[in-house]
């Protein structure tokens, strides 16, 4: 008899709909958790696969051996390599392609390197938007990114390495 | 007033030639412009108050791109708008097409010729507005049923009819709840409703009126076409309603008769049921003295904006109703209450109960 009264004294003072209101006059005054983006960033994992890059020995020496295991690995058939033997007697590049249209991102190429030689770093922020070709990254490219980033990626590497 | 009669004097010095006539049509006209003119302003940032208000209650920052914390947005969607290209659909009538905005807005400014801001002020006084109120506010559907019927699109005549449906239904309901307040104040006279609420909060009709106040609250949600009865543009149900194939300006003058209708609305609730311009301090000792001094023009746009704030609220709560409930809501529910309260209100006035009567 009396929770029956009381419903109907909740109903006809609309209960319901003063919680929901009463929620949301709430949430009014909370803090906001919006993240500003270009101004702010959120925290990216030093596992993130980003940008790919070719890395060089401290001495300057390109590291790529052309094995062509991340080219055989590729779910996605992203990369083209071409080799040939350079004066001093050993394998090396002519041509290496990322085909950053066919890529997805796997990070299969990274794992496969024997020689740590193509990473995927932490950049994100890159848009093709005018040109077609910038979006197929050649060698040349591929190897300004690891030069321009060597610092980030020994760094994220390290910190990384401790999962692995 | 003392204010607007020197101004008078000033046009009639000033020009000597212009006859009566002429003053008298210019001062209309001048009357109408400084109306329309912060209707305007308001309803631009009363779009950005709303996407602030309800992008806080979702816990995002709302827009705060253009110009300081955002304040330039409504301008900058003002431009954008007015920039954009008109598209009318192939097989659409123009005429009506282009007829249904003016039709939507006209009604929406022409209401407020009648609101009293102050003791005396306001573009006409006329002794049964809150008929012309009721007659006026109801045309703004014939824009709404035009644009959808002009359209030649099938979303665009499921929203008119809704729109139509809906307005039959509520506008009995907001009919009956302002009835009640007229057998009260005993005048249809809006000026003649706020003086009868004279003498403070406890003289106002929102004690005796209450489920009428929130019923009329609700309605005007209706009428306006707000959430969570926003079925005439329904946009998970049938895309944008009446605004599917309107564009660039034709769309933002159906946006400021939407929102000129939401702040009237607000305005009419303050009027009937909380005292129009009348201090909330009155007939209390010491405060009513310290805030003498406070136009009446700001107790109603204060507590304006309170109802204002309470259709952003309301639209940042709750979840869309379905059609039906709508209908069920006004024909079972709001019409037999009011009804009932018609009565409750004559035996309250017979019997002279409150300081209301």
């Amino acid at each position: 008899m009396i929770s029956s009264i009381k419903k109907l004294v909740k109903d006809f003072s609309l209960g319901e709909l003063r919680a929901g209101m009463k929620i949301t006059a709430k949430e009014l005054v909370n803090k906001k958790i919006t993240v500003q983006y270009p101004e702010e960033k959120t925290p990216i994992s030093p596992r993130f696969r980003g940008l790919h890059a070719l890395r060089r020995y401290p001495n300057g020496e390109e590291r790529c051996i052309a094995c062509k295991l991340c080219e055989a690995v590729c779910p996605a058939n992203a990369i083209t390599i071409e080799s040939e033997m350079r004066d001093d007697g050993t394998r090396r590049t002519t041509q290496y392609d990322i085909d950053l249209f066919k890529c997805i991102f796997c990070g299969f190429c990274e794992e496969a390197c024997p020689v740590d030689a193509i990473v995927e770093t932490q950049i994100f922020e890159y848009a093709f938007v005018d040109s077609r070709e910038g979006s197929i990254m050649d060698k040349a490219h591929l190897l300004e990114v690891g030069d321009k980033n060597e610092k980030m990626i020994n760094q994220t590497k390290l910190e990384d390495s401790k999962y692995t | 007033m003392v204010l607007w009669q020197s101004f008078v004097e000033l046009v009639h010095e000033l020009i000597p030639w212009f006859d009566g006539s002429i003053a008298t049509i210019l001062i209309i006209l001048i009357k109408a412009i400084a109306l329309v003119i912060p209707l305007m302003l308001v309803v631009a940032y009363f779009t950005y108050a709303e996407r602030k208000v309800i992008g806080y209650m979702q816990l995002r920052i709302g827009p705060n791109r253009v110009g300081p914390k955002g304040w330039l947005q409504p301008i900058a969607d003002a431009l954008k708008l007015m920039t954009k290209e008109i598209i009318f659909p192939t097989k659409a009538n123009i005429y009506l097409f282009l007829l249904a905005p003016i039709l939507a807005i006209a009604p929406a400014i022409a209401v407020w010729a009648v609101i009293p801001f102050d003791e005396g002020i306001y573009v006409a006084n006329l002794d049964i507005s809150l008929l012309y109120v009721l007659a006026i506010g109801s045309i703004g559907v014939y824009g709404i049923i035009l644009a959808g019927w002009a359209s030649n699109s099938k979303y665009p005549l499921l929203g008119a009819l809704r729109s139509a449906s809906l307005l039959v239904s509520y506008e009995i309901v907001i009919g009956f709840a302002l009835v009640t307040v007229v057998m009260i104040a005993g005048s249809v006279n809006l000026n003649d409703i706020v003086m009868a609420q004279k003498g403070g909060v406890m003289h106002w009709y929102w004690i005796p009126l209450f489920p009428m106040m929130i019923i009329f609250f609700i309605s005007a949600l209706v009428e306006t076409n707000r959430a969570p009865f926003d079925v005439v543009e329904g946009e998970s149900e049938i895309v944008g309603g009446t605004h599917v194939e309107y564009s660039g300006m034709t769309f933002a003058v159906f946006f400021l008769a939407e929102y000129a209708n939401m702040i009237l609305m607000a305005v009419l609730a303050v009027i009937m049921f909380f005292g129009g311009w009348h201090s909330p301090f009155e007939g209390i000792p010491v405060v009513e003295s310290m805030f003498a001094w406070v136009p009446g023009i700001v107790w109603l746009l204060a507590k304006t904006s309170f109802f204002m704030f309470l259709y952003l609220w309301v639209r940042a709560t709750f979840p869309r109703f379905r059609y039906d409930q709508i209908m069920r809501l006004s024909w079972k529910v709001f019409l037999p209450w009011t009804i009932v309260w018609i009565f409750v209100v004559a035996l309250m006035t017979q019997l002279k109960i409150g300081p209301w009567f």
